[in-house]
């Protein structure tokens, strides 16, 4: 598990496994019902021009969300 | 006689839930609210054989937590009014989020038929779905749909009754959590059981799972439980020893079996033909939120949107204002001359029900654009690419295009901040709109900056205005955010869902809505907003004149000019005796502090609380120089000669600059006020809006004058 890292730390591009989802209230179940649990695949497609929110693909269809909230996402990098 | 069954859809945001709504109900429509919340309520009717169906259109979820007031809502519906049947819509072209959903209403145990729309979008993706095989997996019958085309929409209803006559057997499926979380579901049910009045509304199964979950609702329900403290100390005990199993919270174990049901059925059932590539929609937003093109086309499209609705709804406004003109000189005919009837039906009734019109062109217009944004997808785009400026300042990345149209006009602006799911975000999305200047405040900066301002200035003055309005807006939402509407930030997560062509009926029906909604629930309290600003401008309707003005027309009747001068006189004598003249006197003193000392602007200001762009008319009946606009010479070179009593002048360009500061900020129209209160669905909101703009624009035209005094620009 040497390529554990947080989903907000990823570039575009880089490919993961979901392996912890942790944070509390309301953005955890959210995160829970939009799919971010455990063993899904999860790819970084963009970063907003601003620099903040970030854009990943995840089971299949697009999302998007703040980086404060990407930092409650552990992912076991691919590649 | 016709059975009546009730029907409910449920079903994700951008599911394509609306359209197969209005597929399934035509025009057949009604918007209302649920109870007690300012969540919409869109219901349909259909007959279908032998039956009368009732089509409830739940609001969009992604999930029946407790967390959005949407899901409460969707959630309560379902438990409380026990629709015979729901219609779960899924887009197939994103199975697994969609049956996330799916697993949640079946865990309520309610009858459900799936309705897989947009099949023929994920056969273009390459995704085949055994609709046999699935519906067996998931124990409920599933329909193929096409919305957009009508395609087996019919059949959404056949499945629905013959699930009601008891034809489709539910097989006992249940969503496996597994052993340990089954034991642990299983121990909480006992408790729960013994409570039978909660038992009798619902499934015992449901509400365990839910208390593992922490959901507010269920778990506020089993504090009163008489066996509350059996059930808790049960609870504390099952959390506790699941946490040690998986070492993570039940609520996420509960998730990922969740899922894990999903994506074993799914695995089963659905076969991918083509190899993972990218969409269509990953092409578009390469260039569309692209890094570098992202903003000048956001900007773009928002230009668009603003030519579009503005410059298209003018003339059509141009014209609602001459046809009510019209139709006031013609119903005037039927009344005596000068009778208070007269001014009753022409000056209050008719000119109040031109009021509430003259806004239904650029609703209309609006929400047109706005749908267009909504449906195709690109609504969420801009909210990416905002939200960091956005979030800034406390608020959401939605809350931006609601700001922007307020520099139109603040009644759509604030109608727009619908798309905002957060109601606190919303809610200051709401309070701050009317900061910004909308198009009608406009004619009385052109007075003021005409009369008071060098021409080489002008735009620099007008451009500093909406630089302030803008500013007091930020700083506001941050005050809101900071001590009103305290707390944890709602989440952002927010689905970017792939681009779609919107159809012209779906965009003509939201269109047509979101217009009624404005018609019937804001036009009767614009009317009697301009109703009552008729009064006080109109009554006592004979005051005591210090001339016998009939008198003195009779005598000049052949020099024309005397007889308009004495007729302007007249009107001003009868506007300074009004009850509106009155008040106006009466708080011209709280004006002091910001230079102005001339009770005719205060009577003026008054007015432009049923609409900005009156103040301008007002002034003219007030300085004696008959009907006026902002482009009036007349009335400009009354304002730079008006002087006090003592000889000094009453305006200069400090004073003027307080004024418009005022003007920019004060008590936005009644027609705001009239949406503002339809939209929170409450009185408090729409008051607080009218004390706290005023106090904002008191302070801050009183800042502007004396600041401006003390570098002795006053004089």
């Amino acid at each position: 598990m040497g390529n554990l890292k947080l989903l907000k730390d990823l570039k575009s591009g880089q490919k993961g496994i979901i392996t912890k989802v942790s944070g509390v209230g309301s953005i955890f179940r959210r995160l829970l019902d939009m799919g971010i649990s455990k063993g899904a695949e999860i790819t970084v497609v963009r970063v907003a021009p601003l620099g903040d929110p970030v854009e990943i693909k995840v089971r299949g269809y697009n999302l998007s969300l703040r980086k404060s909230e990407a930092a409650n996402i552990y992912v076991d990098l691919m590649e | 006689m016709a059975k009546k069954i009730t029907i409910a859809l449920a079903g994700n945001p951008n599911s394509g839930k609306t359209t197969i709504f209005n597929a399934l109900t035509g025009s057949n429509q009604h918007v209302g609210n649920y109870p007690g919340v300012t969540v919409e309520k869109v219901e349909g009717r259909v007959k279908y054989g032998e039956y009368d169906i009732n089509i409830i259109d739940l609001p969009g979820t992604y999930s029946l937590t407790a967390n959005s007031m949407d899901e409460l809502v969707a959630r309560h519906f379902i438990i409380e009014e026990k629709p015979d049947v729901i219609v779960n819509i899924v887009d197939s072209s994103n199975l697994e989020r969609n049956l996330y959903l799916s697993t949640q209403i079946m865990e309520l145990g309610v009858p459900m038929v799936l309705a897989f729309n947009m099949h023929d979008i994920a056969l273009g993706n390459g995704v085949e779905i055994d609709k046999n095989l699935l519906s067996e997996l998931l124990g409920r019958p599933i329909v193929f749909v096409i919305g957009t085309k009508k395609i087996g929409v019919e059949k959404i209803l056949e499945e629905a009754i013959s699930l009601i006559e008891g034809k489709f057997h539910i097989g006992d499926v249940n969503i496996r959590y597994g052993k340990d979380l089954e034991g642990e579901i299983a121990k909480l049910e006992d408790i729960i059981i013994k409570d039978k009045e909660l038992v009798s509304r619902y499934s015992p199964c449901w509400v365990a799972i839910k208390s593992l979950e922490n959901d507010k609702e269920v778990i506020k329900r089993l504090r009163n439980s008489p066996f509350a403290n059996e059930f808790f100390e049960q609870l504390k005990t099952s959390m506790y020893h699941l946490k040690v199993i998986f070492s993570d919270e039940a609520e996420a174990v509960i998730a990922d079996r969740r899922y894990g049901f999903i994506s074993g059925a799914c695995s089963e059932a659905t076969k991918i033909t083509k190899e993972d590539r990218h969409t269509l929609s990953d092409k578009i937003d390469r260039v569309m939120i692209n890094r570098v093109l992202g903003f000048p086309i956001f900007l773009g499209l928002m230009w668009l949107v603003f030519q579009f609705s503005f410059k298209v709804s003018e003339p059509v406004m141009g014209w609602i204002e001459t046809g009510i003109g019209l139709l006031g000189d013609l119903v005037g005919k039927f009344f005596p001359e000068g009778s208070p009837i007269q001014s009753l039906a022409v000056d209050g009734v008719i000119a109040g029900v031109g009021g509430v019109l003259v806004f239904v062109p650029i609703i209309f217009l609006m929400f047109f654009a706005i749908a267009i944004l909504e449906y195709s997808g690109y609504m969420a785009r801009a909210a990416f690419i905002m939200d960091r400026l956005m979030h800034k300042i406390g608020l959401h990345g939605r809350s931006f295009i609601p700001m922007l149209l307020g520099f139109g006009c603040n009644v759509p602006a604030i109608m727009a901040t619908r798309t905002i799911e957060d109601r606190r975000d919303r809610l200051v999305t709401i309070l701050v709109s009317p900061f910004m200047s909308c198009g009608a405040r406009l004619p009385v900066y052109a007075l003021f900056i005409g009369a008071f301002f060098p021409q080489k200035i002008a735009g620099n003055v007008l451009f500093s205005l909406y630089l302030l309005g803008i500013m007091v807006a930020v700083v506001s939402a941050k005050v809101f955010r900071k001590y009103v509407f305290r707390g944890e930030a709602a989440p952002f997560v927010m689905e970017l869902p792939p681009y779609r062509i919107p159809t012209l009926k779906a965009v003509v029906i939201n269109m047509c809505q979101r217009g009624m909604v404005y018609l019937k629930k804001a036009g009767t309290i614009i009317l009697a907003g301009c109703l009552v600003i008729w009064f006080l401008s109109n009554f006592p309707w004979n005051p005591s004149y210090s001339k016998d003005f009939d008198a003195l027309v009779e005598k000049a009747d052949d020099n024309q000019e005397l007889v308009t001068r004495l007729e302007n006189e007249k009107s001003l004598e009868k506007l300074e005796k009004s009850y509106a003249g009155i008040i106006g006197k009466a708080i011209t003193p709280v004006f002091r502090p910001l230079g102005i000392h001339d009770w005719r602007l205060p009577v003026g200001l008054i007015g432009g609380f049923v609409a900005k762009e009156i103040v301008v008319g007002t002034l003219g009946t007030l300085y004696s120089v008959g009907e006026a606009d902002e482009e009036s010479v007349p009335l400009k070179e009354a304002l730079q000669n008006a002087v006090r009593p003592d000889g000094s002048k009453t305006y200069n360009p400090l004073v003027a600059y307080s004024i418009m500061v005022f003007m920019l900020l004060y008590v936005p129209c009644i027609a705001v006020i009239a949406v503002i209160k339809r939209e929170t669905n409450s009185w408090r909101w729409p008051i607080f809006t009218v004390f706290y703009t005023t106090a904002v624009a008191w302070v801050l035209a009183c800042i502007v004058y004396q600041v401006g005094n003390l570098f002795g620009l006053g004089n």
